[in-house]
């Protein structure tokens, strides 16, 4: 569980990247956050985990108080939220596995990791991540000879080896064609569903945060204008989160059909 | 030769920048112009005239009998090597290598730790990077031939002076080259790290070391590379190598026998570049 208390996010210019949110995401769910780039929407999800530091009000993940967690109880509790990236921020030298398997740093004392040395189980676990994403056959591969599709899955058997309980996910789709953003959607939807992973997920696609969310989170300008579950999520209330009527680019859809591809 | 970072998403709805306070050039503005070039060429051909006045430069000495005499006489010695002398000097020539190796190995291992205190990226912290980058300074501002001069004073004439001034030498260029290209590496696989709750150790062997470690290693094949030439003069401020032996047939006049020290010496540099070349290029 993930509670949002009075969180503010002010930046030292005096912009407001967070106003006031009060949020609580229960166990299992799917969050899609919509919103205009700039809204804020990339600041909250790395306030869950402290890549960004919030100004005031308190951010709680399983009952644990990141705001006020330094040092190892920092590490240990980031540990438990794995993250997924837009641009997938793998180590493009190294091997799949390699980089599936730092995910697991986090269990070990630094003088054990210093080496690059894990225990067969954390090579298990890594194999069993990338087959949970059907790229088991990669797994000693160099990542910059995949895909970005295949990256991108990479990052997520990544974040799976953390064994987290959160997943948190920025824009995971943004540099990937309208096919593969299908592909690495479910990937996410599957691991959601089977281990029971929360999972937030940045968007800007409004039909895939319809057709993959339990629940959708609005942001404007820094604000939750809007909370609900997928049928409450019209286009009319996507116009008032926006500020604007929809356009065609925020539809995988249309972007699909400018491609030639269906989906 | 570094790797490009990936640019932060650029914040979107900032102001456009402020229109230029520049006036627009007028017509006129080519008279200034000409006027800059004049006094441009002006300059440096006033710096030359001075400097070569202050060295004594002399064309009518240059081109004299007396000196063409020399240059014949020496280059008369200077194409025919003494090649019987090359089994005498082989001992020294290895060990112009092994000064070479030694003290970029040493060097490039010492350099490693303060590459990454230096880094701003890896240590944010300005009172550990700025402390470290001037020590690396300071390093850098003394040139190897001072330094080997000083341990020969030190530790007497001798290989082992030699390898400490390559030891310091060596350090300064790698740890100076590779926290630029440490500071130039992919922020986002540290940026993963850091969300997976890893600590700054751990952040550097997995997120930092795999990215940077190419360029270290090409970095520290450059340095051999510029170390074998350095070594080889060595010698002449007394620490060890075939610098000595040069210094010696150049004093008594043996120009054979230095000819053959400097062809050997070129064949030796030759290869050694060409093969840290190749692995270079394969490195990267």
């Amino acid at each position: 569980m993930i509670e949002f208390k009075n969180v503010v996010k002010q930046y030292p210019n005096g912009t407001i990247g967070l106003n006031n949110i009060n949020l609580t995401i229960g166990e299992g769910e799917f969050v899609v956050i919509v919103g205009l780039s700039g809204a804020g929407k990339s600041t909250l999800l790395r306030s869950v985990n402290r890549l960004h530091d919030i100004s005031s009000g308190e951010i709680v993940v399983d009952g644990k108080s990141i705001t006020k967690a330094s040092g190892k109880q920092l590490r240990r509790i980031r540990r438990d939220i794995g993250m997924i990236f837009q641009s997938f921020n793998l180590v493009k030298r190294a091997t799949v596995l390699r980089n599936v398997l730092s995910g697991r740093v986090g269990y070990h004392s630094t003088f054990s990791t210093m080496f690059g040395y894990f225990p067969k189980e954390d090579h298990d676990i890594a194999l069993d991540a990338l087959s949970r994403v059907n790229i088991r056959e990669k797994a000693y591969s160099r990542a910059d000879q995949l895909s970005g599709g295949q990256q991108q899955r990479v990052s997520i058997a990544r974040a799976l080896a953390q064994k987290p309980k959160v997943i948190l996910a920025d824009e995971p789709v943004a540099s990937l064609d309208p096919l593969t953003t299908r592909q690495v959607m479910d990937d996410l939807q599957r691991i959601n569903r089977e281990l029971k992973i929360t999972t937030i997920v940045n968007l800007h696609f409004i039909d895939l945060a319809r057709e993959y969310a339990t629940r959708i989170i609005g942001l404007r300008a820094g604000e939750v204008v809007f909370d609900g579950p997928v049928s409450e999520a019209t286009d009319a209330k996507f116009a008032e989160i926006y500020g604007r009527p929809i356009n065609e680019d925020e539809l995988l859809a249309a972007e699909a059909a400018k491609g030639g591809v269906t989906v | 030769m570094t790797p490009a970072p990936t640019p932060e998403t650029a914040e979107v709805g900032a102001p456009p920048p402020p229109p230029s306070k520049k006036p627009a050039p007028t017509i006129d503005s080519k008279g200034p112009q000409r006027f800059k070039a004049l006094f441009t060429w002006l300059a440096f051909i006033v710096v030359i005239v001075v400097c070569g006045i202050r060295v004594d430069a002399d064309f009518v000495q240059l081109f004299s009998k007396n000196s063409m005499d020399n240059v014949g006489r020496i280059m008369n010695d200077l194409i025919r090597p003494d090649w019987s002398y090359t089994g005498r000097i082989l001992p020294a020539m290895i060990e112009t290598v092994q000064i070479a190796i030694a003290g970029t190995v040493i060097g490039s291992v010492l350099a490693v730790p303060v590459a990454l205190l230096c880094a701003v990226n890896v240590m944010p912290k300005k009172i550990v990077t700025i402390p470290a980058r001037i020590v690396l300074n300071l390093v850098r501002t003394i040139p190897d031939l001072l330094f080997a001069a000083v341990f020969v004073a030190v530790f007497g004439i001798g290989a082992f002076a030699g390898m400490l001034a390559l030891v310091f030498f060596s350090f300064g260029l790698v740890a100076k080259l590779t926290y630029e290209a440490i500071e130039a590496i992919d922020p986002g696989p540290l940026e993963a790290m850091t969300a997976s709750g890893a600590n700054k150790i751990q952040l550097i062997v997995f997120g930092v070391i795999p990215q940077a470690l190419p360029y270290f290693f090409s970095y520290v094949l450059y340095t051999f590379e510029v170390n074998v030439r350095a070594a080889a003069v060595l010698g002449f401020v007394g620490a060890g190598g075939i610098g000595l032996h040069l210094d010696q047939q150049l004093n008594s006049l043996r120009y054979d026998r230095a000819s053959t020290i400097i062809l050997l010496t070129l064949v030796i540099v030759l290869v050694i570049d060409y093969a840290s070349t190749y692995l270079r290029r394969k490195l990267l």
